[in-house]
């Protein structure tokens, strides 16, 4: 049968605010098959043309899919944010492009006709799943020097990137860091955070974490604004003595839940759908496991290929700041300056917090919001790196510009 | 010290070992921009399996909270302040265990002024308050919500109610005052009486919305986010919240004279909560709430201080708690598997059976019966009445399939049998038959099998004798209709093992009923009191007393249905089986009347005939009754009634029938529908001081199910 490859595009996305992972965290006692479930109402409550019946699939990331994120979560999910039963389900994972990577594949299914619409979406409570929960590595893996030993542990390849790159300096770290803050706290004060944020309500019993009973959060909980380079400079290097990589100049352990719409683009169009962006392409590379922060770099080459645009096309990057060093070990590979001011305008991942599989779809949001404010814009990106030394990068259009939908 | 604080203080220490409920203040700040809120969550550190209750410290804590909101509303820190509950549950009223403590009516009033002094305060605090009611909210958890100025409910809400009137108090928190000036007087009837006496029929959350309580509904997945966005668009005038006028007219006479109308069908003024409740309801018509909170007060520490409520708190945990636990059941552990039912007959009352194992076992259930149609018409009553279920949506299409598979009949008792664990017979009273049918099924059933019977007033003992394996069989006998009446009493023979008991236990629990142990003495429990007291009743007209006298002697007690109308539902041919049962056992306390004989022997079914509307002795019948020439007065018939029950249930006890008067109470509430205002009767003898007078002494220690010593 004849076949047309269709147009995908993210029509909306949502997500909680992010906590702080642990016993004094905001989201301590919630769990996270709720916190998906919020994201996902929220969703729907926002696009009440988006008929629940017609949802197609419900894929939902996380890097540890057991207890409250086992389950096949994108089923559960969907069962308890009361979707029709009709609505299908599954679970992703890939690490931190968890989402990232829950989007790429329902467009590719929609491009393919399998789908017209897909709620796609990624959580992570790394209080009660911390990273590395319940993992069984095959020995071969050190046995026969599959991967270095740190390939493991993201705060030593982080240090492995900084080796790599001498050039990039703890100093540029802390700077770029301390910027992180600075941009994150000026888009709360502008309220450009605070329109993609679902309030999700909270239960405290312990008192040592603050005052006990139900809350409401609406704001992401790691930010530290007003953060200096001084502040910055005395922090301990816990993954190498002497080392670079701090709790400052990376992101944190946090909780967290994203969601999005992604559907074709006539299927938008026909429900009276907002059409944020236009998927352009996508890639996935993998390099060595011991300097994953690498990743974005050839997945970014890759998707820049696919899609017959070179980096000087892309006007709006949305970098997932895993770590400092990895976001500039990319725009030095680009020569971009370090406080380009096309790069994480909002702020990153150092300042909002990083819950592994959820975070993709915070990109994707924040560039979406981005696309709007500037319509001069035509081309924007999302990239991560991803656990085992791998990155992705999505590449996307911006409907507002005059020459969207047409040729190069 | 505030006169609060120094009421409550005084209340905790009659109640030392209250579950005490917390009263968390958190802050946090609205959506939009609304403001910096303190919201109130009530939790007593369980989980949802305990509830969160309202004792002296809980309310402590509540008032102390307010101290703190109050402080912070004058200061302008917060723009509002909210209540809601732990997961799954709001609040559900006052603590049970504390009422019964009381002692003096001083501490009765204080207990109903401390609440009502705490709650006033939220309604009096300068900023807007709100209720979240997110879970099981009842009695004092609903009110505390009524004093708030908003009200939101979760979809979710599995029950809501005002169950006081069904305890024998009034909703004495605000209930009796708010609720009609919030909903209307015909409303607020609905859920302070008719629910309260329809066996404390609770409301679901769409309701509570639906019947104007709360100002919005949110459903359960993000319940408290909802409301918080909800209250952060009121309190920005954003959303108005709109409320119907309350028509203060003659509506409201007619709403009250409708309570009346309901609570005289249930209890026939037989107990004071109901009435006291509609009074007030009467005086809140002027919307003076401070007037209504006075005579909430003193309403509650007069029923308090009453036999009524003791009795009522008494029979709510007999049914809660006790039927819950039968006392001198064997450890559960003994209970073997049932893994295959067998009944043997496959009349009206097997079918019944049938149909209930199948349901609650969820086991091949296999009908016998002596010949090929009786066993068709057996499944096929099983078949149609699962066939009703589905049309009611009570189960779907894979629950019917699943259920009609698993009923079969067969013939052959061997191939029927042969695999069964528990067989039931309910084949026709009469000894020489039952023992016939267990030689029979022992010859083809397992070893292990249990047998029990639904005899009525036969001897399980006697039933057992001629069995290789007597240990094996139990009574378990049920009440007509099976599906409504909870009671199973269970009988041990003489025989009868700890594991089979142990089974039978088991099995009840599966069945959902309330299992209460009882030795094998004739005719148990609830049919030898009821048959003593319907002879005495018989006694009365036989000698001379006009029939609607003997009939309104007993009206007070409040009881379903009167005797005569009792009979007519058991049949009069049956009712006069077990009277010459307990006859031949006890002839010198069970007569047999000639008056019933006679009306069996023309097949009349009943006394009655309704043509009127009402029930008026049919005339054939009045020309069948003997009667002699001594006429009492209802006062002398009701003491010879009640003399005779307290008789009757001094010697079950003293031939250890049941383990304790408790279970004598319990089999009367949950096998004859008897209320709870009296009780089961017990409580009631004891303190109409029949029991004294009768037997020399009260059935139950002073504050068991009165007000303590």
């Amino acid at each position: 049968m004849p076949r047309t490859v269709r147009d995908v595009v993210f029509v909306d996305g949502v997500r909680t605010p992010f906590g702080k992972a642990g016993p004094k965290g905001i989201y301590h006692e919630t769990r996270a098959d709720d916190l998906v479930v919020k994201a996902i109402r929220e969703l729907l409550r926002r696009n009440p043309g988006l008929d629940p019946k017609k949802i197609d699939e419900v894929a939902i990331a996380a890097t540890t899919q057991i207890g409250d994120q086992g389950l096949t979560i994108g089923r559960t999910a969907g069962i308890l944010a009361g979707l029709p039963q009709s609505v299908p389900g599954y679970s992703i994972d890939r690490m931190c492009a968890g989402a990232l990577t829950a989007v790429t594949t329902v467009a590719g299914s929609i491009a393919f006709g399998a789908y017209d619409a897909v709620i796609a979406g990624g959580v992570e409570h790394m209080g009660r799943h911390p990273m590395g929960e319940g993992v069984d590595p095959n020995p071969r893996f050190v046995s026969e020097k599959l991967v270095d030993e740190s390939a493991l542990f993201m705060g030593m390849t982080a240090e492995n990137l900084h080796d790599r790159y001498p050039h990039i300096t703890k100093q540029r770290a802390d700077e770029y860091a301390v910027r992180s803050q600075e941009k994150a706290a000026k888009a709360y004060a502008n309220g450009k955070i605070q329109a993609d944020l679902v309030p999700v309500s909270v239960r405290r019993t312990n008192p040592e974490a603050g005052e006990t009973g139900w809350g409401l959060v609406t704001a992401d909980e790691p930010m530290r604004p007003g953060t200096t380079l001084e502040n910055l400079s005395g922090l301990k290097t816990p993954f190498r003595v002497h080392g670079r990589v701090t709790a400052g100049n990376a992101a944190g352990l946090n909780d967290g839940a994203t969601a999005s719409i992604i559907a074709s683009e006539d299927f938008a169009r026909e429900n009276n759908l907002p059409v944020k962006m236009r998927l352009v392409s996508y890639a996935f590379a993998g390099v060595e496991p011991e300097v994953m922060g690498y990743g974005p770099i050839p997945a970014t080459e890759k998707a820049l290929a696919k899609a017959g645009l070179s980096i000087e096309d892309i006007n709006l990057f949305e970098i997932n700041e895993a770590f400092a060093v990895q976001v500039l070990a990319f725009l030095d590979h680009y020569g971009i300056a370090d406080d380009d001011e096309r790069v994480n305008q909002y702020g990153g991942a150092i300042a909002f917090g990083h819950p592994l599989a959820s975070s993709g779809v915070r990109l994707m949001t924040q560039l979406a919001r981005q696309f709007e404010e500037q319509p001069e814009v035509r081309y924007g990106l999302t990239t991560m790196c991803v656990g085992f030394g791998m990155g992705a990068t999505v590449i996307w259009e911006n409907p507002n510009h005059k020459d969207a939908g047409g040729d190069k | 010290m505030s006169t609060t604080a120094e009421l409550l203080k005084g209340a905790a220490e009659l109640f030392p070992d209250e579950v005490v409920t917390s009263a968390h203040v958190r802050h946090l700040d609205l959506p939009f921009g609304a403001g910096r809120f303190a919201l109130i969550t009530l939790d007593n550190g369980f989980d949802h399996t305990k509830p969160t209750t309202f004792g002296p410290q809980s309310l402590a804590n509540l008032d102390k909270a307010i101290d703190q909101v109050e402080a912070e509303a004058a200061a302008g820190d917060i723009v509002g302040v909210g209540i809601t509950g732990k997961p799954f549950i709001f609040a559900v009223g006052a603590d049970l265990k504390g009422v019964e403590l009381l002692k003096e009516h001083k501490d009765a009033l204080a207990i109903g002024k401390g609440g009502h002094e705490v709650f006033k305060r939220l309604a009096a605090l300068a900023v807007p308050t709100f209720a979240y009611y997110n879970g099981a909210a009842m009695g004092g958890g609903v009110e505390v919500g009524l004093h708030c100025k908003y009200r939101t409910v979760s979809k979710a809400l599995p029950a809501f109610s005002l169950p006081e009137v069904f305890l024998g108090l009034v909703p004495g928190w605000g209930g009796c005052t708010i609720l009609p000036n919030l909903i209307g007087a015909d409303k607020a009837v609905q859920v302070i009486i008719e629910n309260s006496l329809n066996q404390n029929k609770q409301l679901k959350g769409q309701q509570v919305f639906d019947l104007g309580i709360a100002d919005a509904i949110f459903e359960g997945a993000d319940f408290l986010e909802q409301s918080l966005i909800w209250t952060a668009q009121v309190l920005k005038g954003d959303v108005e919240v709109e409320r119907p006028v309350i028509d203060r007219g003659e509506a409201w006479d007619q709403a009250v004279a409708k309570g009346r109308f309901i609570a005289d069908g249930k209890v026939h003024g037989a107990a004071p909560a109901a009435y006291r409740a509609l009074d007030i309801i009467a005086a809140a018509k002027n919307g003076d709430l401070q007037q209504g909170y006075d005579a909430e007060d003193k309403a509650l520490a007069d029923l308090i201080m009453g036999g009524e409520l003791r009795s009522g708190i008494y029979a709510f945990n007999l049914v809660q708690k006790r039927g819950k636990r039968p006392a001198g059941a064997p450890d559960k552990n003994l209970a073997r598997p049932v893994t295959k039912v067998g009944v043997v007959g496959a009349g009206l009352m097997a079918s019944q059976l049938a149909l209930l194992f199948l349901r609650r076992l969820e086991v091949p259930v296999v009908l016998t019966d002596i010949d090929q149609e009786r066993v068709d018409k057996g499944v096929g009553y099983v078949h149609a009445e699962i066939d009703k279920l589905l049309g009611k949506g009570r189960i779907n299409q894979d629950k019917a399939n699943r259920l009609k598979a698993l009923v079969t009949g067969v013939l052959d008792k061997a191939e029927g049998f042969a695999d069964a664990d528990f067989i039931i017979e309910a084949v026709f009273e009469e000894i020489g038959v039952k023992q016939q049918v267990f030689a029979e099924v022992e010859a083809v059933a397992p070893a292990h099998a249990i047998f029990a019977t639904n005899t009525s007033s036969l001897s399980v003992s006697e039933m057992a004798s001629k069995l290789k394996n007597p240990e094996r069989v139990v009574g378990f006998h049920f009440f007509n209709p099976v599906a409504v009446l909870p009671l199973l009493e269970i009988v041990r023979g003489e025989k009868t093992d700890d594991a089979s008991l142990a089974t039978a236990f088991a099995v009840a629990k599966k069945l959902k009923k309330t299992a209460v142990l009882t030795k094998d003495a004739p005719a148990f429990v609830v049919n030898r009191i009821l048959t003593r007291f319907m002879g005495e009743i018989q006694n009365v007209i036989d000698e001379g007393t006009p029939v609607e006298v003997a009939e309104k002697a007993v009206e007070p007690l409040g009881l379903p249905m009167s005797p005569l109308v009792l009979l007519e539902l058991v049949g009069p041919a049956i009712g006069l089986h077990v009277s010459e049962t307990l006859n031949r056992a006890f002839p010198d306390r069970f007569t047999v009347s000639p008056n019933l004989a006679a009306v069996v022997k023309a097949g009349k079914r009943g006394f009655y005939v309704y043509d009127s509307g009402k029930p008026e002795l049919d005339p054939e019948v009045a020309a069948l009754l003997k009667q002699g020439d001594v006429v009492l007065t209802e006062e002398q018939v009701r003491d010879r009634v009640l003399d005779a029950v307290a008789q009757e249930i001094g010697l079950m006890l003293d031939e250890g029938v049941v383990a304790e008067a408790q279970d004598i109470d319990l089999c009367l509430i949950t096998g004859a529908g008897w209320p709870f205002h009296l009780g089961g009767i017990t409580p009631y003898l004891d303190r109409e001081g029949v029991s004294e007078r009768v037997n020399g002494k009260k059935f139950l220690a002073p504050g068991v199910a009165s007000v303590p010593a």
